[in-house]
C-alpha cells in the first residue's frame, strides 16, 4: 500500500476491534441482504408479467408496476446503502485511525435508516410513489432521508476531517461523496417536486438519476476498491497520479453527464450536446481508473484463482469497463435514434448496478463476513457457486436485454405495428427471466452458506481461529 | 489543494456540484422562466370537458358515487387524481410522454414534443419516462372510447391479444363497466394527454353524446 497508510502512520500498532463497531458492520450487511432479497422477488415478477406468467395479475398489492418501483428503490437504499454504510464502518476507522463521531448515532443512523427503506417499501405498496425515477421515495419520507444523510455525513466526516497527515485516495472519494449524497437527494426529490415544472424539471431529474449513479454509488464504491483491493493483493496501487486524474475528473465531469438521460427531449438541444460531451469524457476517465487497478494487478493474477473476494472485485471491473464502453456508443445521437425506451437501457441498468457494484458488495461480503463472524465460510464450494451463478446469470440477462434493445428500437422505427415489438421480445424476456432465476440461485447458495457459517460460528469458540488483525492473503482460514 | 481535504470538499464536494447545477438546471429553468405554469383549473378545455360528460353519460351511478356534479372544478380534481393514479402504479415506467424528432415517431404518434406542454401543473415531476414497453401516451387523449379504455385496464387481453399490461382490476368495482374513482380518474388522465393539441383526433367532429349515441351511424 501507499506509505501513507494507516500501520506505518501509527506510532505503536492499534486494535482496529478497537475501532470498529464491528456489530454493527455485520447488522448493515444483513440489512443489505434482506434488501437484495425483497428486491428481486419485485423484478422477477415484473419480468413474469412480461412473458405473461404473473400467476397473480390483477391483485392490488402484486401489482408489477409497484413492484418494479420497489425493486429499483430497494436497490439503491436498501442493498446499496447499507452495503455501504456497512462496509464504511468497518473502512473508515481503519483508513483514520480515528472513532466514527459518536457509536450511539451510528445504532441510531442504523434504525432509522431501515425505517426510511421499510417505509419506502410499504409506502410504494400502498400506492404512494413519488413520480420522480429512483426518487419514488413518497415524499414524506424524503425528509427523514434527508436528516438520515445529513447525520451518516457528520458521522463519518468527523474521523476524516480529524485524521492527521495527507489523505488516502480512498478517503478523497468518501469526503467528496458525503457532501453529493446530501445534495443530490435534497435536489432530486424537492425541487421537480414544489418548486419546477416540465422541461426544466426534466433536467433536474436528469441530473438526479445520474448523479445518484454517479455521486453516491460510483465514489464510495471506488473508493472501496482502492481500500480493499491492495489489502487484498498485499501491494500498493500501481500509480499515484492515474488516482488523482480518476477523482478529479469524475469530480468535475460526472454532474455534467445528468441531461443524457434525455436527449432528443424538448431540453435546449445545447444542453444536451455538452452532456453528450462530459459523457464521453467520463469513459476517458473511467478508462484510467481501470488501468491502474489492471495494473496493480499486473504480476498477481494468479490471486483471481484463488482468493475469490478478489475475483469478485475484478470481474465487477471488467463489466464496468464494458457499461462504460456501451456508454460511450449509446450516448451518441444516433444511437438515441434506435436504442432510447427500449430495453438495451435496462440491460445497461442491470450490468453496472449489479454487474459492478453487486459483485463488488458480494467481493466485501465474501472477505469481511468470516472476520466478523470469526469463523471461516461454511464452504468453499458455496462460495464458488455463488459467484458462478451471480456472474453467469448478469452476463447472461445484459446481453440479452441489450441485444433484446436493438431489435425493440427496430421494430419502432419500422412502424410495425406496436405488437410486434411486444411479441418479439418475448424469447428474450425469457432468457432474462431464466438468467434471473440463475442469480436468485446463487443468493440462494449464499445465503445458505452464511447461515451455516452462522451457526458454526455460534457452536464453537473460536476466538484464536482466525485473529480478526490479519489482513493475510488467505480470505478462509483453509 | 487535489489531495488536502478543504479542496476536496470545497472544490470537488461543494464547486464542481453547484457548477453542474448552475449550467444544468439553473440554465433551462432561466430560459423557460417566461413560460408561464399552467394550473389544473386552466388545463381543463373543451376537449376535456367533453370526456368528462361522456364519463358521466357511460356510467352515470359510479359517476354520481365518486365525482359528484359534473363541473369543471370536479373535472380539474379528478384530472389531478388521475395524475397521482398514474404515478402510484408505475405507468410511467412502462409508457413515455414524448414524441422525439427522430426515427418516425410523429409519424406513429403525431407532433413532435415541445416544452411548452410541460409547463403545467401535472407536470410536476414531469413524466416524460424512461422505458417503452407499451406506446408512448402524450397523444393518447381521444384516440380511443373511454369505454375501450375501461375494458383495457380492467383487462388489457380483451381488446389487445397478447398484452403484457397488468390487469388492474382495482380500478373497477367488480365489472368492467363499473369504473370506480381510481378508474374514472385515470381515464381521464389518458383523456387529457394531447388534448391541448390542434390536432387532438375527435376535435372537429364532436357531436354532443346523446345526440350520436341516439344516432350511431353518423
Ligand atoms: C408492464 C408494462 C405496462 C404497464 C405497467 C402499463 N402499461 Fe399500458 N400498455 C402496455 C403495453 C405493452 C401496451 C400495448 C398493448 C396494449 O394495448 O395493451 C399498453 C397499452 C396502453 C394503452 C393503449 C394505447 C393505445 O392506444 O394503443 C393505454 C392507454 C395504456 N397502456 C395506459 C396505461 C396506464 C394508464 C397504466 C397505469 C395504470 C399502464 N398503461 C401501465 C404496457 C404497460
Ligand atoms: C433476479 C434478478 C433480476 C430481475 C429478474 C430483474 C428484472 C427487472 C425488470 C423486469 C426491470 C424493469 C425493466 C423494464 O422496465 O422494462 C428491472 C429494472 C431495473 N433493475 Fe432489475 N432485475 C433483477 C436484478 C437486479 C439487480 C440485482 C439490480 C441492481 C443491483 C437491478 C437493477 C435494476 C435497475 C437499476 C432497473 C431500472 C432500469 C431502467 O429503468 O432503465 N436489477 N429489473
Amino acid at each position: 500500500m501507499n506509505s501513507t497508510t494507516s500501520h506505518e502512520l501509527a506510532a505503536e500498532p492499534i486494535d482496529p476491534t478497537e475501532l470498529v463497531e464491528e456489530r454493527l458492520v455485520l447488522w448493515y450487511f444483513l440489512a443489505a441482504i434482506v434488501s437484495i432479497s425483497i428486491s428481486l422477488l419485485g423484478g422477477l415478477l415484473m419480468s413474469m408479467q412480461l412473458i405473461h406468467w404473473n400467476p397473480h395479475d390483477g391483485v392490488e398489492y402484486l401489482s408489477p408496476g409497484r413492484w418494479r418501483m420497489i425493486h429499483t428503490n430497494a436497490i439503491a437504499y436498501g442493498f446499496i446503502a447499507n452495503s455501504f454504510l456497512g462496509a464504511l464502518h468497518w473502512a473508515i476507522p481503519r483508513l483514520t485511525l480515528k472513532k466514527v463521531l459518536c457509536r450511539r448515532l451510528s445504532y441510531f443512523i442504523f434504525a432509522a435508516w431501515q425505517v426510511v427503506v421499510l417505509s419506502t417499501v410499504a409506502g410504494i405498496l400502498m400506492g404512494h410513489a413519488q413520480g420522480v425515477e429512483w426518487g419514488e421515495t413518497p415524499v414524506w419520507i424524503d425528509p427523514l432521508a434527508q436528516v438520515g444523510l445529513f447525520l451518516v455525513a457528520i458521522n463519518f466526516l468527523t474521523p476524516i476531517i480529524r485524521a492527521k497527515g495527507p489523505l488516502y485516495v480512498s478517503l478523497w472519494y468518501f469526503m467528496a461523496a458525503f457532501v453529493w449524497t446530501f445534495l443530490t437527494y435534497a435536489m432530486g426529490n424537492f425541487m421537480p417536486q414544489y418548486y419546477v415544472s416540465g422541461t426544466s424539471a426534466g433536467a433536474i431529474t436528469g441530473l438526479f438519476i445520474h448523479d445518484l449513479v454517479g455521486l453516491f454509488v460510483t465514489p464510495l464504491a471506488w473508493g472501496l476498491m482502492y481500500y480493499f483491493v491492495p489489502i487484498l493483493l498485499q501491494k500498493p496501487i500501481w500509480s499515484h497520479g492515474l488516482s488523482l486524474v480518476g477523482f478529479w475528473g469524475l469530480a468535475f465531469f460526472y454532474p455534467l453527464n445528468g441531461i443524457h438521460h434525455f436527449l432528443l427531449s424538448p431540453i435546449p438541444m445545447f444542453l444536451q450536446y455538452s452532456a453528450i460531451v462530459a459523457t464521453v469524457a467520463v469513459e476517458f476517465v473511467v478508462l484510467t481508473v481501470i488501468i491502474n487497478f489492471f495494473g496493480t494487478l499486473w504480476g498477481s493474477s494468479r490471486a483471481l484463482v484463488t482468493n475469490i473476494p478478489l475475483r469478485w472485485f475484478y470481474t465487477g471491473m471488467v463489466c464496468y469497463f464494458l457499461t462504460c464502453l456501451q456508454c460511450s456508443m449509446q450516448v451518441t445521437i444516433s444511437f438515441q435514434k434506435v436504442i432510447h425506451f427500449s430495453d438495451w437501457v435496462v440491460g445497461h441498468a442491470h450490468l453496472v448496478m449489479f454487474g459492478v457494484f453487486g459483485l463488488w458488495f458480494f467481493g466485501m461480503m465474501t472477505y469481511l463476513f468470516p472476520r466478523l463472524l470469526r469463523h471461516p465460510w461454511y464452504s468453499r464450494n458455496l462460495c464458488e457457486w455463488h459467484y458462478w451463478l451471480t456472474a453467469v446469470g448478469i452476463f447472461v440477462m445484459a446481453s440479452d436485454l441489450i441485444l433484446a434493445g436493438l431489435f425493440q428500437g427496430y421494430y419502432w422505427v419500422s412502424l410495425q405495428p406496436w405488437d410486434a415489438s411486444v411479441n418479439g421480445s418475448q424469447p428474450f424476456w425469457i432468457v432474462r427471466f431464466v438468467a434471473g432465476v440463475a442469480i436468485i440461485s446463487g443468493q440462494i447458495c449464499f445465503f445458505v452458506n452464511l447461515w451455516k457459517t452462522w451457526r458454526l460460528a455460534r457452536a464453537s469458540d473460536v476466538e484464536s481461529l482466525l485473529p480478526n488483525t490479519t489482513y493475510g492473503p488467505a480470505w478462509t482460514a483453509e | 489543494m487535489f489531495e488536502n481535504k478543504s479542496g476536496i470538499l470545497l472544490i470537488a464536494g461543494l464547486g464542481f456540484f453547484l457548477f453542474s447545477f448552475v449550467s444544468n438546471a439553473l440554465v433551462p429553468i432561466l430560459m423557460y422562466r417566461h413560460l408561464p405554469e399552467q394550473t389544473v383549473e386552466q388545463l381543463v378545455t373543451q376537449n376535456v370537458l367533453y370526456q368528462f360528460e361522456d364519463l358521466k353519460i357511460r356510467y352515470p351511478e359510479q359517476f354520481k358515487t365518486y365525482v359528484g356534479e359534473a363541473t369543471a372544478e370536479n373535472c380539474a380534481k379528478l384530472l389531478k387524481r388521475g395524475r397521482d393514479v398514474y404515478v402510484a402504479e408505475g405507468c410511467w415506467h412502462c409508457h413515455s410522454q414524448f414524441v422525439r424528432p427522430v426515427s418516425n415517431e410523429s409519424r406513429r404518434w403525431g407532433p413532435v414534443s415541445q416544452t411548452i406542454e410541460y409547463q403545467n401543473e401535472l407536470q410536476r415531476p414531469v413524466m416524460f419516462g424512461t422505458r417503452r414497453v407499451g406506446p408512448d401516451l402524450s397523444r393518447e387523449g381521444g384516440r380511443r372510447g373511454n369505454d375501450w379504455h375501461a375494458v383495457h385496464f380492467y383487462d388489457p387481453p380483451t381488446v389487445s391479444p397478447d398484452s403484457p399490461m397488468p390487469k388492474y382490476r382495482w380500478f373497477f368495482d367488480g365489472a368492467p363497466n363499473k369504473p370506480n374513482e381510481r378508474g374514472l380518474a385515470v381515464i381521464l388522465y389518458v383523456q387529457w394527454l394531447g388534448s391541448w393539441l390542434e390536432s387532438y383526433p375527435l376535435y372537429e367532429n364532436y357531436l354532443p353524446i346523446q345526440e350520436s349515441m341516439s344516432n350511431p351511424t353518423e
